[in-house]
């Protein structure tokens, strides 16, 4: 009767998860892998099993104290630590601190006989004394497929992978198990029987050229996650996820300020210009001077020896240079220094998510301290509004989270398009300038206005932002010409007045 | 000087290894009498001697000497397998 007595009462409580320390696959898992449970990731050859199988035991033996065993069924040690080496991880220096084992087992076929019965003890010897050598908490191995290969007896491997399997647990070691993609199971021998906690699967394709990686949680037992296809890259810090879905706002808050890159737009900003690490939005029609209020700023930002990259969806790079020069801009020293970067791609040249991917390398590689996306609403087209939108803030907060102010432009186009990706966008910046063109009389002239500005006092005024051969510069509206206000008034000149 | 090294691969004393001992010993003696040496490495003595020959399954008979390396696993029961793969004589 007492036996009936249930411990947990029913209270809803989530499986005890292990951080793996990469970048956004905590998000993804909310929390990551299950605690002293094997988890099995599978896909396709160069798929990047192993990388997550090895940054999950190097994170846990840099960051969270728990030593870990890789068994490599495939590449010696040499090799690992050779490849890893290019991810930012000393292989041999992890081992030798006694964070990391790496044990290679190399089976030949045909080196092999078998007469009657036997068992893989002598593996599970091996990963023992390894867990034991550093006092192991994680384990891969990789790819224990390999073992199908080596023996002919599949009844005996079946039994033994299932034993090691429930050892391992027994053991309450967490585990990456990786597995070949099989034609028409998840695994070329079907390990997915054996490891059901949890299965992450990886893809690698090519799309439109441009090789994307794909990160899905197919099955997390006893936990929610992300069912979404969520993209990763490799880079050289290892492993990024980007999570579509969950959202965590942790950005850093700097406090040292920017320059705009123009003197009078610093002074309606508090008199200090941009917070670092924040967001500027520069919303106007076509020929306000958006480009050129973003470009001002790179080149101001490169003129106080700092890096800039200019990301720009609509014009070549060439064609900006030139547009740039004849407002007395010249960017091309900042190129020839190596402190400005161009990177023009179409907007259309790719998907929303590859967009993402290259502009997050970019950053990676480059590092700069200021960043412009001309314009940023290009990004938009290329994918459903939601998706856009979670996916640029992502972007954001990482050029934020390391210091990085962005200046991103967008195209209003009177009427035509909705409201909603502007507020979109805007709600992810900081700053919001808006830049309009009004026409004075027989002239039209640039105005500007700042919407918002998070965090600091600013100017509320319409002011007059002037483009000429040496720059930008705003300036008092002039006195209003009573003509102004008629021709506002009129519309039907307007239009007239502009065919 | 013995012309056949053989090392036998267990862990622990089980059936299975006794089983592969007595099955070897017999062979051993019946085909190459005098000639051969066998050494048993009990694994949960000694770990980390797998690694060395790379041991996964056991029982595994290792013919260390004569050159090529040869590898049996299983508990040897079958002879003509245990021949073969030995090369004490040849396939067919």
């Amino acid at each position: 009767m007492a036996k009936l007595k249930s411990s947990s009462g029913g209270k809803y409580r989530t499986l005890p998860k292990v951080s793996t320390g990469i970048q956004g696959l905590d998000e993804v898992t909310l929390g990551g892998l299950p605690k002293g449970r094997p988890t099995l990731v599978c896909g396709g050859a160069g798929c990047g099993k192993t990388v997550l199988a090895m940054e999950f035991l190097c994170r846990g033996g840099i960051q969270y104290n728990e030593p870990g065993v890789f068994m490599a069924f495939e590449e010696k040690e040499k090799d690992l630590a050779d490849n890893f080496a290019s991810l930012g991880f000393d292989i041999p220096a992890l081992v030798k601190d006694k964070k990391l084992a790496i044990d290679y087992v190399k089976i030949e076929r045909n080196e092999i006989e078998e007469t009657g019965e036997y068992d893989l003890e002598g593996l599970f010897v091996r990963l023992l004394s390894a867990i034991d050598s550093i006092g192991a908490k994680r384990v891969v191995l990789d790819t224990i497929e390999a073992l199908f290969s080596g023996f002919t007896n599949q009844s005996i491997l079946r039994a033994e992978l299932r034993r090691i399997f429930g050892w391992l647990k027994d053991k309450g070691i967490t585990a990456i198990i990786t597995g070949e993609k099989g034609e028409h199971m998840l695994t070329k021998h079907g390990l997915e029987e054996y490891v059901a906690d949890c299965v992450i699967y990886l893809d690698h394709r090519v799309n439109e050229q441009l090789a994307t990686r794909r990160m899905k949680i197919i099955k997390y037992r006893g936990s929610r996650h992300g069912t979404s296809e969520f993209p990763f890259l490799i880079g050289d810090a290892g492993i990024s996820v980007f999570p579509i879905t969950s959202l965590l706002l942790t950005c850093r808050a700097y406090q040292d300020r920017v320059s705009s890159g123009i003197k009078q737009l610093d002074e309606m900003l508090d008199g200090k210009g941009y917070y670092r690490g924040t967001a500027v939005l520069l919303s106007g029609s076509a020929g306000s001077g958006k480009t050129s209020v973003a470009a001002q700023f790179a080149d101001s930002m490169c003129e106080g020896g700092k890096k800039a990259i200019f990301f720009s969806f609509e014009e070549s790079e060439g064609q900006i240079l030139r547009n740039m020069k004849s407002i007395g801009l010249d960017l091309q020293k900042w190129i020839d220094k190596g402190q400005l970067k161009f990177i023009s791609n179409r907007g259309s040249f790719c998907g929303l998510e590859a967009h993402l991917v290259l502009a997050h390398q970019a950053l990676d590689d480059f590092r700069p301290d200021a960043i412009v996306m001309d314009p940023i609403t290009t990004l938009l087209q290329s994918g459903t509004l939601d998706e856009a939108k979670a996916m640029i803030a992502r972007l954001l907060d990482f050029a934020k989270n390391n210091g990085m102010t962005i200046v991103a432009t967008d195209l209003t186009l009177k009427g035509n398009r909705g409201e909603t990706t502007e507020i979109g966008i805007s709600s992810l910046c900081d700053v919001w300038i808006k830049l309009t063109m009004e026409q004075e009389g027989r002239r039209k002239q640039r105005l500007l206005n700042i919407l918002k500005a998070r965090g600091m006092k600013h100017s509320h005024e319409v002011r007059n932002l002037v483009i000429s051969d040496r720059g930008l510069s705003i300036e008092d509206i002039a006195e209003y010409a009573p003509s102004h206000i008629e021709t506002a008034d009129a519309p039907q000149f307007t239009a007239g007045g502009a065919k | 000087m013995k012309a056949w090294k053989l090392r036998l691969y267990v862990a622990g004393v089980t059936p299975k290894s006794l089983e592969a001992f007595a099955n070897l010993k017999k062979i051993c003696e019946e085909f190459l009498k005098g000639k051969y040496s066998i050494e048993i490495v009990d694994l949960l003595k000694d770990p980390k001697l797998a690694k060395g020959d790379q041991i996964v399954a056991i029982p595994t008979l290792v013919r260390r000497l004569p050159p090529p390396l040869k590898k049996i696993i299983g508990d040897l029961s079958n002879k003509e397998k245990v021949l073969v793969g030995l090369n004490i004589i040849k396939k067919g």
